[in-house]
């Protein structure tokens, strides 16, 4: 992709999660704890062209390699995602998403009358009853939700 | 022993086994429920935490600890309690566990019987969790079906009337079709079973269904009435025409299976006929008094007496 040489650099050390769908970036970045704290250099490219899905989004991460935890959860809101392990320029591992069997602290609950959405002492916890396209349960109430329902509902 | 200790929260988390193991002791406790008292539960408190308004299950819960010769505590109103002052209901479950064996609840939030069982330490049993779960309510219909018929499988079990908000009947028709009942599901327009219950129902068996009431009377041998609240209609003619369409009624039963039983979880309005009381179909004040035989059991059970 010549165009994306252009628009993000290459980075020496760190994780390039590629093929998010457009638009869902940030949304990446809060699911990996991201914010205004954050300590190291962030390359972010929203609405980039792809052969693939038409356009995408792509997160570059200097020096920092995710967690096997992590890369589940970017599952959740971009299913089709590759994490790329880049060090000195190379990629030195690639891994392809799959969702964890359960999400806790993640995802609230989209029914106002679950317990999780009161102010009780606990996490919104979730079981994922099926992964294409995703599809998960309430622990508690036994709501399940699925697409935009649970993009809206990351904490 | 399968049950010691466990928590009763949603219908789903007992297996086939369980549920009938809760049958057979259901069954010995049967005469006990009519009056013949035991010790079994002697010593024992039972904490009943009814915060939003019951009667049938309440009464049949604390009839079901007396009985055992076992103690209740509970509070009058739950706007007295701490939870009304700002207390969660995380404290409030942890204080009362400290005080008693066992939990019987009732809250309107969905998943509350859940979060009682994280932090109590003793069985919580979930006596109705909002517009959720409300597993010995469950469990005291199949109890009526089977000690009745002697099976659910293969039986034609028809459920009637508001399939949409009614709580009962969403767990009741899941449970169902896990012991591999026909399921009939009549219900007027607007008030069908929920997609969501459909789907799970769909993954043991196919059920029929229709709006039309006398097109299947003749198939079943159980037939199960739920209420169609009047609040659910914006316009009160509206509703008079679907609650006589879908009433029980002498005329209807003549086209049904002579061995049929009727059932409704009560409150009752108009949708069975008080003259259908006294006609052998009627079981739906036996299926009331079950919850004390099958409640004692839960009690017994889950207490380790059992």
């Amino acid at each position: 992709m010549p165009n994306m040489e252009l628009k993000i650099e290459k980075i020496r050390n760190g994780t390039v999660i590629d093929h998010i769908p457009s638009g869902m970036a940030l949304k990446v970045l809060k699911i990996l704890d991201i914010d205004e704290n954050v300590k190291t250099t962030l390359s972010i490219g929203i609405h980039v062209s792809s052969g693939k899905l038409g356009y995408k989004d792509i997160v570059k991460i200097e020096d920092r390699y995710l967690a096997s935890k992590e890369i589940a959860k970017i599952a959740l809101i971009a299913p089709n995602a590759t994490v790329n392990k880049i060090k000195d320029y190379e990629v030195i591992e690639k891994y392809t998403v799959t969702p964890p069997s359960e999400i806790i602290g993640i995802v609230k609950c989209s029914n106002p009358a679950c317990v999780t959405n009161a102010k009780e002492p606990i996490s919104p916890e979730f079981y994922v009853i099926s992964t294409n396209p995703i599809r998960i349960k309430c622990k508690y109430c036994e709501r399940e939700m699925e697409g935009k329902d649970i993009i809206q509902n990351i904490i | 022993m399968m049950l010691k200790g466990k928590d009763i929260i949603s219908i789903k988390d007992l297996s086939e086994k369980e549920i009938f193991e809760i049958f057979e002791v259901a069954k010995e406790m049967v005469p006990i429920a009519k009056g013949r008292s035991l010790d079994l539960l002697k010593g024992k408190v039972l904490a009943t935490l009814f915060f939003e308004p019951s009667t049938r299950t309440r009464f049949s819960f604390e009839t079901a600890m007396y009985r055992l010769g076992g103690n209740v505590i509970s509070f009058a109103d739950p706007k007295l309690t701490s939870l009304s002052k700002g207390e969660t209901l995380a404290d409030t479950i942890r204080m009362v566990d400290s005080y008693s064996d066992v939990i019987v609840m009732r809250h309107s939030y969905e998943g509350a019987a859940r979060l009682a069982s994280k932090f109590a330490e003793h069985p919580v049993i979930n006596a109705g969790d909002g517009a959720g779960q409300h597993p010995t309510q469950t469990l005291l219909d199949l109890f009526t079906i089977w000690s009745h018929i002697g099976k659910i499988k293969d039986l034609n079990v028809g459920l009637i009337g508001d399939l949409k908000y009614g709580r009962t009947v969403h767990s009741l028709a899941i449970a169902l079709s896990n012991f591999g009942a026909n399921l009939y599901l009549v219900s007027p327009k607007g008030l069908e079973m929920p997609d969501h219950i459909l789907r799970e129902i769909r993954e043991k068996v196919k059920p029929k269904i229709t709006d039309d009431m006398n097109s299947i009377i003749g198939d079943l041998d159980v037939l199960y009435v739920t209420r169609i609240q009047k609040e659910r209609f914006p316009d009160i003619s509206e509703y008079l025409k679907i609650a006589g369409s879908y009433r029980v009624d002498l005329a209807l039963l003549e086209k049904a299976k002579k061995d049929m039983i009727i059932m409704h979880p009560l409150p009752r309005i108009d949708e069975i006929a008080p003259e259908v009381d006294y006609t052998p179909h009627a079981k739906y004040f036996e299926q009331a008094f079950n919850g004390v035989p099958v409640r004692m059991a839960i009690l017994s059970l889950v207490l380790g007496v059992r």
